[in-house]
């Protein structure tokens, strides 16, 4: 008896420890960034930081305003929201609620593909076929641009939107579904009166999702947005975002350089902790 | 008596050891400090030689400014420039050997019919003077700039030559050759630039000057979009044993065909 319990104890003893390596990386990245970021933001002052308008970072007198970075990385997450989002939603209601069982497996089982498809491939695919279409198709110079981050993004966040809105409409109790139909609502109508605002927490949570993972995507924007720090006046300018800020030129910086794209790391990271916070928020709101 | 036989083994291994120690030998390490472009070809021809001779390689990638006063300080046993020296640290008592030269292409999509540009038009292309082809024999097309990351070799190299530092208008800025490349073939009104051992069929490179890019052009100085690999030594002291090994070796014709494979054209 004694024995088993020391066991018990020994196995518990186990699994607190490895619960704590993921609250470990989580504090030490956390601890890391904001120490290797803050100094850099206060060298060049934070309101020339965050609202300079130019970024020169190799100049002989280097510029390092991030506000294109800012707004690009905010306008390209907003386009594609506003172009997944709808897309995500109805495949989610037709899924859920209208296709066949055996429809609804095959369209669900792409749908985990499109999720597991490398970023990688999203950024080739794009560059290959995406960026010369868009210079075609509109007739500009080049077709490296926002627009085609935008696209790429939205496609990128269907997945996860798809398959959280899912589990959220699964979720309405048929008998709300039923008394609707029984009170001579037509089945569409049931949907989007009754079991999408019953959903409407899983929903936002969905979409809130998505935009975490359109805000923190790099490898396939870096190869279609054309990573120049201009600000983004226009659908079909070439663009540089957060994420791509950092990752394009840490190879090769020092000194002050390479401070500020910590700095601009730990901002990412701030949005991030944000929508983290409001997708809490919505999914706490539906369990409740 | 099983562990007489190890202790044998053992006393017989210690011996072969000792004995492969007093050989001649050279012992200690090589420093080199400087220009972040030469790191593929430095790196590749230390790796080469650490593993030939044991000596211990090391690479300092801080920039060619730095590499050339670390050899004046003493801090390296050779400096690293990806330019040539200037007169007065020449005169300060340093000495430039030219191990290898970069050349660049300037690269145009094979349906553009321009072949043939001045370093001067490259240079009011990329800073926005130029902004149609038709305005230099080509078509009716609006100018592509693709270039690349800020801090790239390639693009600290080609800036300096054309004199266009800090005010290029890129289009693109893409962190690869091989980006650079897929991009200019995919756009017919794209110009961009690369080291000319990765060009490849899909792009065209333009002759400069009335020079096409090639090894002979690169070698005899006559293509000018192009920068010299120099090794900086003192030149009043000697090299360490170890040093003067490796200096050697990288400049001797063993070492050419290491030099090639990092895409830049060896000086011997």
């Amino acid at each position: 008896m004694k024995k088993n319990q020391i066991l018990e104890k020994v196995i518990h003893g186990i699994f607190l420890f490895l619960g704590l390596i993921t609250v470990d990386c989580v504090l030490m990245i956390t601890v890391y960034l904001v120490i290797s970021g803050i100094p850099a933001i206060f060298e060049i002052g934070p309101v020339d930081f965050l609202f300079g308008k130019e970024w020169a970072s190799t100049a002989a007198e280097p510029k390092y305003g991030i506000l294109p970075f800012i707004l690009t990385s905010i306008y390209g997450t907003a386009g594609a929201i506003v172009i997944g989002v709808p897309i995500g939603f109805m495949t989610a209601i037709y899924l859920s609620k209208l296709a066949s069982p055996k429809v609804k497996s095959a369209m669900q089982s792409a749908v985990s593909l499109l999720a597991g498809i490398p970023s990688v491939v999203y950024g080739l695919v794009g560059m290959l076929v995406l960026v010369p279409g868009i210079r075609k198709i509109f007739n500009v110079p080049d077709g490296a641009s926002l627009l085609a981050a935008v696209i790429v993004l939205a496609i990128m966040i269907l997945p996860s939107i798809i398959k959280m809105s899912i589990t959220a409409l699964d979720a309405v109790p048929k008998e709300y579904e039923d008394a609707s139909l029984a009170l001579g609502a037509t089945p569409i109508e049931t949907y989007f009166k009754v079991s999408v605002p019953a959903a409407k927490s899983g929903i936002a949570a969905a979409v809130v999702l998505g935009v975490g993972r359109a805000i923190g995507e790099a490898m396939a924007v870096m190869m279609v947005a054309g990573n120049v720090p201009n600000m983004p006046d226009s659908l079909f300018q070439s663009v540089r975002f957060l994420t791509t800020a950092v990752s394009s030129e840490m190879a090769y910086s020092s000194g002050l350089q390479q401070q500020a794209l910590f700095s601009i790391a730990l901002v990412l990271f701030l949005f991030i902790m944000l929508i983290n916070a409001i997708l809490n928020f919505f999914l706490k709101r539906e369990k409740e | 008596m099983k562990k007489i036989i190890t202790m044998t083994m053992v006393a017989a291994l210690s011996i072969a050891m000792l004995t492969g120690c007093g050989n001649k030998k050279i012992t200690g390490s090589v420093s080199t400090d400087g220009s972040t472009s030469m790191e593929k070809v430095i790196g590749a021809l230390g790796e080469a030689f650490q593993n030939d001779s044991g000596i211990n390689f090391t690479y300092n990638p801080t920039g060619s400014g730095s590499g050339i006063k670390a050899v004046q300080e003493g801090r390296c046993d050779i400096g690293l420039s990806s330019r040539d020296l200037k007169d007065e640290e020449k005169a300060s008592g340093l000495k430039g050997t030219v191990l290898a030269y970069d050349g660049i292409a300037i690269i145009v999509n094979p349906e553009n019919p321009v072949s043939d540009l001045s370093v001067e038009t490259i240079a009011k292309i990329y800073t926005g003077e130029i902004t149609n082809w038709s305005e230099i024999g080509g078509n009716d097309a609006e100018i592509v700039l693709i270039g690349r990351e800020a801090g790239s070799g390639t693009r600290d190299g080609f800036e300096s030559i054309t004199d266009t530092e800090e005010v290029c208008k890129y289009r693109q800025e893409l962190t690869s050759t091989g980006d650079v490349i897929t991009t200019v073939a995919q756009n017919p009104g794209a110009i961009g630039y690369a080291s000319v051992a990765s060009v490849k069929d899909t792009v065209k490179a333009v002759a400069v000057d009335g020079v096409a890019p090639t090894e002979a052009t690169i070698k005899d100085g006559s293509y000018v979009v192009q920068r010299p690999f120099v090794l900086v030594t003192k030149a009043d002291s000697d090299l360490s044993e170890a040093a003067q090994k490796f200096f050697d070796y990288i400049t001797s014709d063993d070492a050419n065909e290491i030099i090639s494979e990092a895409g830049v054209v060896s000086a011997n």
